[in-house]
């Protein structure tokens, strides 16, 4: 998109312009029930039985959590200051020495900067590197410095990596201690400060390379990862207002994909397949479903929301998830199109 | 001077690991054989008068950690290790073949006693910090030694890491770096000048010194001295070597940083080497 910046912004005559900085600390709606800091809080609950696992991070314990693990152990913190490359080597140095570093810093550093450090030192090697990044897709307005709107296109084509996209506080916390299970490298995008609480309605347990049907519908599946799991959830609960029966099935593992999974729902009740997810269009989930289900012979109809392939506007993040079609009255919108 | 471990001298073995690589480099017809004989002492004093390991345990966790970031270097190290009982010796004759455990590029999971995967320069030292940071942890007193080329400076990881190492005062750090001045596109002064080096490295609170890297008691007494020294800064030795040493018509080649030799000649640089050979 070209803009012209030499032109003033025309005011808004109706409403009230949101600012960026108001949304920069929480998905979470208005009224939503949320926990605190879940992935650093439950990386201290794992770190008083594990002794192995160390916590590193590149000037950003405290935008993504691990500022908790830090006071919990300071002598188990790492500070490596704001240089991705040396984290991402000094944690496979860590791990190599037998320790379980927990790495955090924003999706666009780890994925842009330090993707070769991932490559070669940590992913090449299997060695158990557990990556935690805030910022996934589209959760802040800074713009496309800090919007990782295509870290699992960059992550997917990395052999050895498991990558994790989860939904909510609760998946959050069961995938810290399911990666701390785990052999090899995990990439985790992390969901920070005021996490939304959702899946607790259901009966639900996160585990590494399973997808799990929440609800179902004959009319719509959404296959979704990360928070727009969250969004198909409230969707899914107005759709059903309006007559639309539509399921739910949240993939929180995007590699290895739940195959089997995502074909045996795909080929119950013929209904429209919709893959939402908080990233771009091109080589997330959306792409790695389509792929699955051309390879597994499913022909039924597949549509597909996620963020457009351009460098996204900055701005407040409710405006933002509006315009790019990733906020619930949105999918609601788009769901009814379809059908 | 004797290796410490056995009655060999040290002038022997930096021989038999030249000769060890220049007959891997003749399995090729080519490669990375001008720094496989110009870093040949700093190797055989690393292996040979400073480092603690066991050859038949590789990963023994009391050993001394020896990272190569510049895996083309493969060769000089595969000859260090044949040298140090680590590799067996007929293994020479499948460098860089299909199946071998001797890759062109070093890689951890090909070779034993080749620590880590190096190739993507700027790498070793990130993770040499690590490592450091990981044995101090475990209360291990083990150095870890990375050696790295000239040209390798020219990645910012490396600074990264040698600020790290500095800011967490990783004295089990040993760093070598090999200016040879050569590098894939020539002359690495020209290619990016990283002096004054040893200014560098003080600057950014190492403890360094800088040798001739072809003198065995100079690399032999700095090496001491690194490993000795109770300041808590890094140690780096900046090791000035001469690209092809020991093989005088290998020595006045000028673009020699991938040497293409003619089938005859390896059977002349092979003479010259033991020409050369100490006695």
């Amino acid at each position: 998109m070209i803009r012209d910046k030499y032109k003033r912004p025309v005011r808004a005559t109706q409403g009230q312009r949101l600012k960026t900085s108001a949304m920069i600390a929480s998905i979470a709606g208005e009224d939503q029930p949320t926990r605190m800091a879940p992935f650093g809080h439950a990386l201290v609950d794992l770190a008083r039985r594990r002794t192995d696992i160390v916590g590193m991070s590149a000037d950003l314990a405290k935008y993504t959590d691990l500022h908790i693990f830090a006071q919990a152990y300071p002598d188990r913190f790492y500070q490596m200051g704001m240089a991705e490359q040396l984290l991402m080597g000094a944690a496979a140095g860590m791990a190599r020495e037998g320790f379980m570093p927990f790495v955090t810093t924003y999706a666009v550093f780890a994925a842009r900067r330090a993707y070769d450090f991932i490559c070669m030192a940590i992913a090449e090697e299997g060695l158990n590197v557990r990556i935690a990044c805030a910022l996934p897709g589209l959760t802040t307005g800074y713009g496309p410095s800090h919007q990782a709107t295509e870290d699992l296109a960059i992550f997917r084509g990395l052999p050895n990596l498991t990558i994790l996209d989860p939904c909510d506080a609760l998946d959050t916390e069961q995938a810290v201690h399911a990666m701390a299970d785990h052999q090899g490298p995990v990439y985790m995008r992390l969901l920070r400060g005021k996490v939304p609480l959702v899946l607790d309605r259901f009966d639900y347990r996160f585990q590494i390379g399973k997808a799990k049907l929440l609800m179902d519908g004959q009319d719509v599946l959404f296959i979704s990862s990360g928070l727009m799991t969250m969004r198909v959830i409230e969707a899914a609960d107005r759709l059903a207002s309006d007559g639309v029966r539509a399921g739910v099935l949240h993939v929180p593992t995007i590699k290895p994909l739940d195959t089997q999974t995502i074909l045996a729902e795909a080929a119950r009740h013929g209904r429209l397949i919709v893959v939402a997810e908080n990233h771009s269009v091109i080589g997330g989930l959306g792409e790695a479903v389509a792929a699955a289900l051309l390879k597994g012979g499913h022909g039924g109809r597949f549509r597909h929301i996620g963020l457009p392939d351009e460098f996204l506007d900055a701005g407040a993040l409710p405006t933002l998830h509006d315009r790019y079609g990733i906020s619930t009255s949105a999918v609601v919108a788009t769901v009814k199109s379809w059908l | 001077m004797q290796d410490r471990l056995s009655n060999v001298s040290l002038p022997l073995r930096a021989h038999n690991i030249r000769r060890h690589a220049l007959r891997m480099a003749e399995v090729q017809g080519q490669g990375y054989i001008a720094q496989a004989l110009g870093i040949a002492d700093v190797l055989a004093v690393a292996y040979f008068d400073s480092m603690v390991y066991r050859p038949d345990d590789p990963e023994w966790e009391g050993r001394d950690r020896f990272l190569l970031s510049i895996g083309h270097y493969a060769i000089a190290l595969y000859a260090a290790l044949i040298e140090a009982g680590i590799l067996p010796e007929d293994e020479i004759e499948t460098y860089g073949s299909d199946d071998s455990r001797l890759p062109m590029s070093g890689m951890a999971a090909y070779t034993p006693g080749m620590e880590i995967t190096g190739g993507s320069l700027g790498q070793g030292l990130p993770i040499a910090v690590g490592m450091c940071l990981g044995l101090k942890r475990k209360g291990s007193d083990r150095f870890v030694y990375n050696l790295l080329s000239d040209g390798e400076l020219d990645e910012g990881s490396t600074w990264e890491a040698a600020m790290s190492a500095s800011s967490y005062h990783l004295d089990n750090l040993i760093a070598l770096v090999d200016v040879n001045n050569m590098q894939a596109d020539g002359p690495s002064r020209g290619v990016l000048d990283f002096e004054p080096l040893d200014a560098k490295f003080a600057a950014f609170g190492w403890h360094v010194q800088r040798v001739n890297g072809n003198d065995i008691a100079a690399v032999a007494e700095a090496l001491r001295r690194a490993k000795a020294s109770t300041e808590p800064k890094p140690r780096i030795v900046i090791c000035d070597t001469r690209m092809g040493k020991g093989v005088d018509f290998l020595e006045e080649r000028e673009r020699n940083h991938f040497l293409r030799v003619e089938p005859d000649e390896w059977v002349r640089a092979l003479e010259r080497l033991e020409q050369g050979k100490p006695v």
